[in-house]
Order: C-alpha cells, then structure tokens, then sequence
C-alpha cells in the first residue's frame, strides 16, 4: 500500500493552521490537518481580549489608521520587528478581522451595529475587537466552522514528530496515530507548521498544557533556525495560584493595578498610560513591586475591578470573573482578584518572511510558532491573534503558489520508508527505555529553572546557572524511562518524547538570552540595563548542529522609523 | 501538582480514596475501577489528580486535556454521579470521601476516560454548522445591533465538550437523534441576523431525528458546565418549525 499523501500537510489545528487550511483548500489543492488535539481544542481558543485592526469603529479612534497601528507594534516591540513586517500585518488587519466577521464570528457591537473596540495596552486607540473576553473562542469556533463547510480532512489526534527532508526540499511528515500508537510517513509537496509557542518550558505559564514548543523543536532539528527566542512574554495578570490568564482587557475596561498597601503604583512607572502600559513594562512594574515587598504575602497584587460595576463586568468581562469564582473564589465584583506575572507568550519562533516561507523549500510557518518578527522584543496585547489571522492566510496562499508551480508530487516510497525507519527507531528506543532518571523530575526543574533565571529579571549569573541545569537536565534525559510501553493513548511516551524538544529549546532561549548583552522589550537583564542599538539591533539565530545550538545574527529592517526612546 | 508548578505537601494532607474507570479494549482485560489514596492538597483539580497518577502511580492512564481553564471543552468527565469538566472541578468542592471517575456514559470507550466523540462531531457537522449567506457580503462588516447579538450569547459560549450530548437520554435511544450541541450550534445560526439558511436548515432540525425527539427532560441543561440552557434552544426551533408549518418564514 502506498503511503499517506495531501499536496498541503497543515500541522496544527488553531487559527493560523486553520487559516493556512482554509486558503489552501480554496485554491483546489488537497489539503489535510494533522493535529494533536481536536481543532477546538487548540491553545488560540483561550485567547480572550481581542484582535487588533485600525477599523476606527470606536467613537474616540475616528483618525485611527493602519500606519499608527503599525507605529504602535513596532514601538511596543522596542523596535525589534522588522518594519516591513509589522506595516504588512496591520495594512491586512481590517481585510482578515471583516472576513471573520463576514464568516460569522460572534463579535461584541458597538451602538450603532460594528465591531465594538476596546483599549489595549501600548496601543494609541480602542483598536481591540472583541467578543467579550471570549475572543480566542469566538474566533477559533467560527475558523473550524469554515473548515467544515469546506470539508477539509482533519486527522485528529495525531501528533507529528519529524519533517521529511530530501536534497534540501521538504517532502511531507512522518506522524504518530495517539490513538493505535502506529507511525505514518505522510508525503506532501507543501507543508505548514501552525504549531504554537513554547509556553510550557516555562513554570507559571498561562498556556494551555499543550504548548509545548514541538513545532518549533521540529523544524529547528531538520535545519530551520529559530529567531529570537530568548523573547518571551510575561504577563502582567495571570491569576495567583494556577496562572490562568486575566486578560488585559479587564485593564482596558478601566481595571486599577494595587499593591498591598491599596496604591495605583503605576503610576510611579508609566505616568500616561498607566495600567495601559504595553506587557513588558506592566510586568516589570509589578514584579518590582513584589521583590520590594509591596506585594501580598506568597508574591502578588490585586487587580481592581470593583469600580467598574456588575454591569459592565458582566457584560464584557464574564468569563475572566467565572474564572476567578472558580479557582480562587473571588468575584471580582465586590473584591479585587489576586495575579501575578506569568509566563504567556513566544516572540521568537521559526524564522520566517512575511509569506510564511522559511529557509526549507515546500516548509512553512505561521502564527505563534513562526517569527516573522512582527513582535520583536515585545508583543502587544491583540496582535497574535492578529498575526494568525494574517499570516495564516499569507502562508496558505504563497504555500498554494509553490505547490502549483513547483510541486514534485506524491514522494518516492523509499525516501518516506527511510526517515519512517530512523523516526520509528527513536520512538522504539524511547519507548522501551529504562533508565533511572524520571521524566517528571526533568520536566519540573527545567520550569523551575526557566521561570526563576530566564524570567522577568535577568542576570549573566543567574542565567549561566539557567544553562548550566538545562544541559544536565539533558544528560540526565538520556538516562531516563517510560512507564508505560503499550502502544494506544501513550500520553506518558509521548509527553517524555516531547520533553527531550523542550530541553533543546530551553537550551536555545538561555543561550540567546545569556549572549545578549542588553535590556530590550521583555528581556531585561539587571546587569545590562539599557537597550544597546548600537550592538544589538539584530535577530538572534539559532541553528541546529549535533553539539547544540550555533548562533548568529541577522539585521532588522528599519524602514520607516528610527529607534527612540519608549515612554509610556 | 505540576502543572500548576506547586510541589505537592503531602505530609499531613487529607486523602481521599480515588476509582477510575479502567479499559482498553485491545486487551483482554474487563472494564474496571482502579483505585488509590490521594492526598487532597489546596485547590488541586481532578486534572491535577489524573496528572499526578499519570507521572507518579500509573503511566497508562489515558485522559484528554489541553487548557485546564474551562474553554477548551476536551477534558468533561463523569465525577461521582455529575458532568464535570475536570480542570475546574477541585477535590475539596465534591466534599465526598470517595471520588469517582468515568468517561462520558453512552459513549464508545477508545481507552480509560477516553472515548469516541465521532458521533458527536458527525451530528454536529451535519446541521450545516457555518453562516450561510446568499447575497454579496458588504464592503466592511456586516452591522448587528448590540440586542440582536445578545439573544445569541448562551449559544456562542458552547465548548463542544459533549457532556450534554452524552447526558441526553433521547440520544441513548435514537442513535440518530442529533442531540443538544448541534440543536443549539443550530439555533445560533437561527437566530443570527446575518444568516440566510433558514430554508435549508429547516430540513435539518423539523424531522424525525430533529427537535421533535427533545423531550424536555432537561439533562442537557444540568450536564453543562457552561450553564447554556440548550433546552431553550431546542424549544425555540421546534417554535420555529411550527410558525414555518403555518405559513411563517
């Protein structure tokens, strides 16, 4: 029997998979999605403020344009997206948020029937559509919706775990069936990884457990490099406790940041915007307070929104106040709820251009796995669910353009057998290994470590020990076991597999991290406190080599404005 | 527990005794309760207790999970006697000295507390689940007025966790039957201002699988973990069928 073949192979079932899919299909090609969960499933679901686009719907942002959105991202950024980049995503905004709409998305509305807008941290306008603060939701369902009505072929369940590499072309995946356990080599002329950040290699992560970085990991091993990945996003509301997210929309509907002695102490760190603050700062802001022992007992502040009133709160914050009801008992009606910084975001990812094309022929990425860089050294608040919208579409169509122009077909059998083999080996050997090292010890420390010495603060001691448990975390994973070696639904096989692409790119982000010798967006080093553009106004890349990660450096485009300072 | 990164007290921790529902039916083994003591820490969730088992007592335990916060909709179970959702479902809250975890009831077990949604999904896709416009769509957005998109809000917070389906006893007996989720994903688009496939739709829901099969028993209602009154829906287009069977739109 010949093996599985689609002339596109989505992997990834959230909004940019989705929307690669989408486009795909439309342009006549045989697309399939390979996904490790159900689509809905997916981590772009439990988005909740918004998506940014200059549609000047708001009363207050009639003058808004795509230029100042763009102004906005690359500030917010501390001017590490390239340019180009970031004025392409906001110029495609208004066009891919109106198609969500036009495809049924259930947006909040404004008076007079639009799209509402609320305000959202750096940015000049209410420029945030949303669907109360359930916009990830709303979003995510209306997408898988348009894939049924398309008939795309979904293959659910089904994790991939190596890229099929041959004379420099990408040829397809080799993928596990979670359900029977069975590996597949699956060929395709174009495949588009829409796989998701690396959240869970960090502690105190709002993500979903399924973040786990794979997709980048995958790529970065048959050859991709990975940029700037030491870029990552804390943010400034994850709810104490279990670090489920508070979107910053309860701060752009008015919420108060207090520390325990009841002061507005933002105002000591961005006197303008105040709680509005792009992440990085806001984050900072109340890390500090905490380490100087303004915070409360165990390491948080309060989010006040006890001012704004049940109906405001109910209206358009309803599901962060479920949340706080449920896991902390607190309803933010009559009293503040209790957050801490948390880990939430990737900027890095798999290098990328604005098309989704990488440095693989026929292999593309797009959403929180790629960096194109519209984000640079700090995502704003509403622009990733922006990105995947946008960039899903672009690596969708240029992904269709090459594989009508350059398809080469269904791959030879002894090519897709071959890596089938070599991945089908190492699954076999994980699978039946016993050693004496646990892989949820490993998993443990290395978020520890990750969130406690390449956190929000930073420093070359903290993170030169960082590295140091990370490549002994690695020596001791290739020592360690399974616990269970059946076949179907083996979450314990594949959650270690996974561990061992986590440690790569753990490793990654505290190498770049250490090597960066300045301050910039959300990497702020206690050692090195300012931004250094005259040395650092590049993108770390990450390349594979058999003895760890090799860098260099790529320059980023400025084309429009030259760095300043970011006052907020 | 580890995926909340708070490492697990467990001296002097109150325990309670754990059964799981046990199968694999590759094997020759019978369905069965596995159990264990667990000590029951802060607000540890049932997730938090399937995670703790899976890494440190039995490494074959199959369950699903992804957002652990209530929106995802993978992870609704059976926990003594009741639709939970496991991630937002804390030990201390049953108050019960012995919990009890099954998969969802009247569903095809693939393994342990996962099992076969295919049906689910299949129902779901089959009432046309997607606006459906005739016209050309307008230059920007199309306008909704702030009341019209309310009447769609309980519908539009459904996670497609398939409690409510697995809950209806109509489904239990009528196989076909197309059950509360896609009856109330159906509604949304009924009484979205944007669609025009009423006409179509019709068919869909006014047959003997359709609406006409609900008969207000109202376990869909008490299964949901997103207090979605699914009922209401179903009234609403079998309302729906009648004005059209008169003469309506």
């Amino acid at each position: 029997m010949p093996s599985m073949y689609h002339q596109v192979v989505i992997v990834g079932g959230g909004l940019a998979a989705l929307r690669a899919a989408i486009e795909a299909k439309d342009a006549g090609l045989d697309v399939a999605v390979f996904t490790r969960v159900h689509p809905v499933r997916s981590h772009s679901v439990a988005a909740q403020g918004g998506v940014n686009g200059a549609l000047a719907n708001a009363e207050s942002a009639r003058d808004d344009t795509i230029e100042k959105h763009a102004f906005d991202t690359v500030k917010g950024s501390d001017f590490l997206a390239d340019q180009p980049a970031a004025i392409t995503m906001t110029a495609d905004a208004p066009r891919r948020i109106i198609e969500m709409e036009h495809w049924g998305c259930p947006f909040s509305r404004t008076g007079e029937g639009k799209i509402a807008q609320r305000p959202f941290g750096g940015a000049g306008y209410p420029r945030t559509c949303y669907a109360a603060d359930k916009t990830g939701h709303a979003l995510l369902h209306t997408m898988y919706e348009q894939t049924v009505k398309r008939d795309i072929k979904v293959y659910e369940e089904w994790s991939v775990l190596s890229l099929v590499v041959e004379n420099g072309v990408c040829r397809g995946v080799i993928a596990l069936d979670l359900r029977d356990g069975d590996i597949h080599p699956v060929g395709a002329d174009a495949v588009i990884f829409g796989t998701g950040g690396t959240g869970r290699v960090y502690g105190r992560s709002t993500n979903s457990i399924i973040v786990t970085g794979a997709g980048m990991a995958i790529a970065y091993r048959a050859g991709v490099p990975l940029k700037d990945l030491e870029f990552i996003q804390f943010h400034p509301t994850s709810l104490f406790g279990n670090n489920v997210l508070i979107t910053e929309a309860a701060r752009g509907e008015g919420g108060y940041l207090r520390n325990a002695n009841g002061d507005r102490f933002m105002e000591k760190y961005a006197p303008k915007a105040m709680e509005l603050g792009p992440r990085d700062i806001v984050a900072r802001s109340i890390q500090t307070e905490i380490n100087e022992g303004r915070g409360f007992p165990g390491g948080y502040v309060h989010l006040d929104l006890t001012h704004l009133g049940a109906q405001k709160i109910l209206e358009r914050l309803p599901a962060i106040r479920d949340i706080s009801i449920n896991f902390v008992g607190v309803d933010p009606i009559e009293k503040p709820i209790p957050i801490q910084p948390g880990q939430h975001y990737t900027m890095g990812g798999i290098d990328t251009d604005v098309n989704g094309a990488t440095a693989l022929k026929g292999f593309y990425a797009a959403g929180e796995c790629a960096c194109v860089s519209v984000h640079g050294a700090n995502r704003l608040g509403g622009n990733s669910l922006l990105e995947t919208i946008v960039f899903g579409q672009r690596a969708g169509a240029n992904a269709s353009q090459y594989v009508k122009g350059n398809g080469r077909g269904r791959p030879g059998e002894e090519l897709l057998r071959e890596r089938l083999h070599e991945v089908r080996g190492r699954w076999e050997r994980l699978r039946a290994a016993d050693g004496p090292e646990d892989p949820a010890a490993i998993r443990d420390e290395m978020k520890a470590t990750m969130i406690e010495k390449v956190g929000i603060f930073r420093d070359a001691e903290k993170m030169t020990d960082a590295l140091q448990t990370v490549k002994r975390l690695q020596e001791r994973y290739k020592k360690v076991h399974v616990n269970y070696r059946g076949r179907r639904f083996n979450l314990d096989l594949l959650r270690t597999f996974e561990l061992g692409m986590k440690l790569d790119l753990a490793e990654i982000i505290a190498r770049g991290a250490l090597d960066r010798k300045e301050s910039r967006g959300s990497h702020a080093r206690t050692d090195y406190k300012e931004r250094d553009d005259a040395n650092w106004l590049k993108h770390t890349m990450a390349h594979y080599t058999p003895d760890g990660p090799r860098f260099d450096y790529k320059p980023v485009e400025i084309t429009k404005w030259q760095p300043e300072a970011r006052r907020y | 527990m580890s995926i909340t990164d708070t490492k697990p007290q467990l001296e002097g921790a109150k325990t309670v005794t754990v059964n799981i529902f046990r199968y694999d039916p590759a094997t020759t083994d019978k369905p069965h309760y596995d159990s264990w003591q667990v000590p029951i820490i802060g607000s540890m969730t049932v997730l938090d207790l399937l995670f703790h088992l899976l890494e440190h007592e039995d490494g074959s335990l199959a369950f699903r999970y992804a957002c652990r916060e209530a929106i995802c909709g993978s992870c609704a179970l059976y926990v003594n006697g009741s639709y939970r959702l496991a991630c937002k479902t804390q030990l201390k809250d049953l108050k019960a000295p012995e919990i009890n975890i099954s998969p969802l009831p009247h569903l095809k077990v693939i393994k342990d507390l996962v099992v076969d949604m295919d049906p689910f999904w299949e129902k779901y896709e089959r009432i046309k689940p997607y606006l459906i416009t005739r016209d050309e769509p307008p230059e920007k957005e199309f306008l909704q007025d702030p009341a019209a998109r309310l009447k769609m809000d309980d519908m539009v917070d459904c996670i497609l966790c398939g409690a409510c389906y697995s809950g209806c006893p109509t489904v239990w007996t009528d196989p076909d039957y197309l059950g509360p989720a896609a009856l109330v994903k159906m509604n949304r688009f009924t009484v979205d201002t944007r669609d025009q496939g009423n006409k179509e739709r019709t068919k869909l829901f006014d047959n003997e699988h359709g609406v006409w099969r609900c008969h207000t028993i109202f376990n869909c209602v008490e299964a949901c973990p997103k207090d979605i009154n699914q009922t209401y829906s179903i009234q609403h287009l079998k309302r729906r069928a009648v004005a059209r069977r008169f003469g309506g739109k």
